[in-house]
This record gives C-alpha cells, sequence and structure tokens, in this order.
C-alpha cells in the first residue's frame, strides 16, 4: 500500500465513518506494519482531541436582552400586509363587502332628486308630488326624495323614500299619519327614510325579484 | 428541544417578537463560540454574532420549516463571519498610512527585534496556542473544522448549512485535518 497517498486517504475516510469493513481491515493490517503511518494517524487523532479540549466560550452577559432592543419592531402595514396573506378568504371578503357598500353608499348620495314613478293624472308641485281628487292610479306609486299628498285614490302599493306624507286637512296625531284622512290607498303603504330601511327596502327587492324569476 | 424551538419559530412567524427571546436564549453560546472562533476577537465575534440573530429575525419568512432551524442560523452566522474576515483584510496593507503619525507605514509597527513567532508559541499556555492554531487555518477549512469538532453537526448538516456539495465537504475537513495535525503536531 502507498503510504502517502493510499494509506492516509484511508485514514480520513476512516475518521469520517466511510470505511467498509474489509477496508478497515487493510487500515488495520498496513498500520500495524508501518511506523511512519502509525505516527501520521496518531497525530491526526491527537490534533482532534486537542482541538475538542478548546474551553468553550459563552456569549457575554445580556446579550439577549440588547438584541431584543435592537430587532426592528414591525410595522403595522407589515402586520396587516402579513395577516391578509395568510387569510386569503377572509380579506376576499372583506373587499367584496367595502365594495358593495361603498357601492349602496354612493348610490344612496347620488339619489337625492325627487323621482316619481311614471303614472297619468300626477301633479308635481316643486317636491311635492299630488295625486288628484277623482284620479285613480292602477299600479304601484313610487315616490322619491319628495312629500306624497293623496287626494285621489291608488289602487297598487305606495313607496315613499325620503319623504313624507301630506295631509291637508292636518289629521296628523303625534307624527303618525293616518291614512284613512287622506285619500284612499288600496294596496300596501311603506315609508323609508333612513339609511338602513332603504338597504332593507333594496334587499327585499332584489329578493322579491330572484322569487318572480323562480316562479 | 427541536420540537419547542420548531413552535417558537412559528409564533415568532405570526408576528410574537417575544418568542424570538427563547430562540436566542437557546442558541446564543452556540453562535457566539462560532462566531469568536472563525474571528479570534471577541468584540467582533459579539457584533457579527448579534448581526446574526437579527438577520434571522428579518427574514424569517424565508425560513423554510421543513429544514433544520439551527442549520439555517449557522449558515447566516458562518456568512457573515467571512465577509467580515475578507473586509478587514484592507485594514492590515502594510503601505499604509498608520493614522496620526504623520508619514509612518505599518512597516514601522513590525517588531523585529522581538521574539520569534514560534518562541512567542512556546510561551503561551496549552489553549491559547491550540486556539491561535485554529485561527491560522484558512477560513474555509477552519469553519468546516469547527463546526464537525467543536459544534458536532455531522458532514451532511455542514453541507447544507456551507451550501456546498458533500464531496467538497469531505475534500476540505481531510485538507483542514492534515493542516491541524501540522501544526499542532509540536504541542
Amino acid at each position: 500500500m502507498n503510504c502517502d497517498k493510499e494509506a492516509v486517504k484511508l485514514m480520513h475516510q476512516h475518521l469520517d465513518g466511510d470505511l467498509t469493513k474489509e477496508e478497515e481491515m487493510q487500515l488495520k493490517i498496513h498500520l500495524e506494519g508501518c511506523d511512519s503511518c502509525q505516527k501520521h494517524f496518531h497525530e491526526l487523532k491527537r490534533s482532534i482531541t486537542l482541538l475538542k479540549s478548546v474551553e468553550q466560550v459563552k456569549a457575554p452577559e445580556n446579550f439577549t436582552k440588547d438584541i431584543m432592543q435592537k430587532l426592528p419592531t414591525e410595522k403595522k402595514q407589515v402586520k396587516y400586509m402579513r395577516w391578509f396573506k395568510m387569510h386569503p378568504i377572509i380579506s376576499a371578503a372583506a373587499i367584496f363587502f367595502i365594495l358593495m357598500f361603498s357601492g349602496l353608499f354612493t348610490a344612496w348620495e347620488q339619489d337625492s332628486q325627487l323621482t316619481v314613478s311614471k303614472q297619468e293624472g300626477l301633479i308635481i308641485e316643486g317636491d311635492t308630488v299630488i295625486v288628484p281628487e277623482g284620479v285613480t292610479v292602477k299600479d304601484d306609486l313610487v315616490v322619491k326624495n319628495g312629500n306624497l299628498k293623496i287626494d285621489g285614490t291608488v289602487e297598487g302599493d305606495v313607496t315613499l323614500i325620503n319623504g313624507e306624507i301630506i295631509d291637508e286637512k292636518e289629521t296628523t296625531i303625534d307624527g303618525e299619519v293616518l291614512l284613512a284622512s287622506a285619500g284612499d290607498i288600496n294596496g300596501e303603504f311603506k315609508e323609508v327614510d333612513q339609511l338602513f330601511d332603504w338597504i332593507l327596502y333594496h334587499l327585499n327587492n332584489f329578493f322579491k325579484s330572484i322569487f318572480s324569476w323562480s316562479e | 428541544m427541536d420540537l419547542i424551538i420548531r413552535d417558537k419559530i412559528k409564533q415568532v412567524k405570526k408576528g410574537d417578537q417575544t418568542a424570538y427571546e427563547d430562540v436566542v436564549m437557546f442558541f446564543q453560546d452556540k453562535i457566539f463560540q462560532h462566531c469568536y472562533r472563525m474571528l479570534g476577537n471577541k468584540h467582533e465575534a459579539e457584533d457579527i454574532a448579534q448581526e446574526a440573530f437579527i438577520r434571522a429575525y428579518v427574514n424569517i419568512h424565508s425560513y423554510d420549516e421543513n429544514r433544520k432551524f439551527s442549520t439555517w442560523l449557522y449558515r447566516i452566522a458562518t456568512n457573515l463571519t467571512i465577509d467580515r474576515i475578507r473586509k478587514r483584510k484592507p485594514d492590515y496593507y502594510l503601505d499604509a498610512e498608520v493614522k496620526g503619525t504623520d508619514g509612518l507605514d505599518m512597516y514601522s509597527q513590525l517588531a523585529t527585534n522581538d521574539r520569534l513567532p514560534e518562541e512567542e508559541v512556546q510561551g503561551m499556555e496549552l489553549q491559547n496556542q491550540i486556539e491561535s492554531e485554529i485561527l491560522s487555518l484558512p477560513p474555509k477549512y477552519r469553519s468546516i473544522i469547527m463546526l464537525r469538532y467543536l459544534e458536532e453537526f455531522s458532514l451532511q448538516e455542514i453541507s447544507d448549512i456551507l451550501d456546498i456539495p458533500l464531496g467538497t465537504v469531505k475534500t476540505r475537513i481531510h485538507r483542514g485535518r492534515e493542516a491541524l495535525r501540522k501544526k499542532l503536531r509540536h504541542v
């Protein structure tokens, strides 16, 4: 066996635990017969033992504390961004709701003009819609952002958004409207003047339209 | 212990900074020691070890939980020490003027008639002698020898830490051991 190349290589492989049983035997036999290799092998092992004998050093006092003080405080933005990344479904739902409500709000604010559903025989005076005496409205009546005065008859439903019903004969008691003293409404009467009601009203219409579709 | 560390890292990832304190506590001596053996100077070692922990914290989201945290942390620390060793070389140019000496260069700082380095070594205690011999190994051997014999990582783990192939680790550890053998032969 060549001492410098093969034997030394085997020694290192032995130290790394990479030798097969056969190779271990080869090395052992060679070492028994070769003084210089035996010395080499001994020096290698001894240097490792010496190496391992060096004193363990410890981190200075307050090492951890110092680090904790130096850590960057997380920006809130980063925190939120990470949270969104970790909860994609909730984020998507949140964005959906934000868009939906902002849509509703803008629709609410744009709707400040007086609008009346098209019916014949109605009179509009300023922001008041009048159903004159002797006129019969056959369909549903919707008034937005205006007051309604009924002297005649409405056969369908009446919906009043952001407005009041005006009764000429002043038979309003405690703010409640006595419909009987006004003209006749044969259908349902609905008054919507709050944002929440307005939303409910829209949702209601939405579901009604769905059901009428399915029918 | 690995499980506890894994748990703590998960908390850190969720933004719990205090959980990181336990992680630092657990690794502080090991990482400090590693930096110290690589750099041979306690002040520098403290600097670099701190930097390593801070970098690990800042980049915690790039840590792959399927791998060992210690491997990842050692890699950061090792890279930082090697960077530091590279950067400090220019400080030792012999032609550089020594600050505040009005024209004296580094040659003037060399001791001439004092004891020879060998004699110097003989005067040291065994411990110091071994330590200085370790420090005189080239950094690429030193890091491997340290990781293998002082921190007791397997060769495979060392290959992961240093991001070099297992074969290269083996070649380097062979050469490192030979270099160390020659240095420590007469101790």
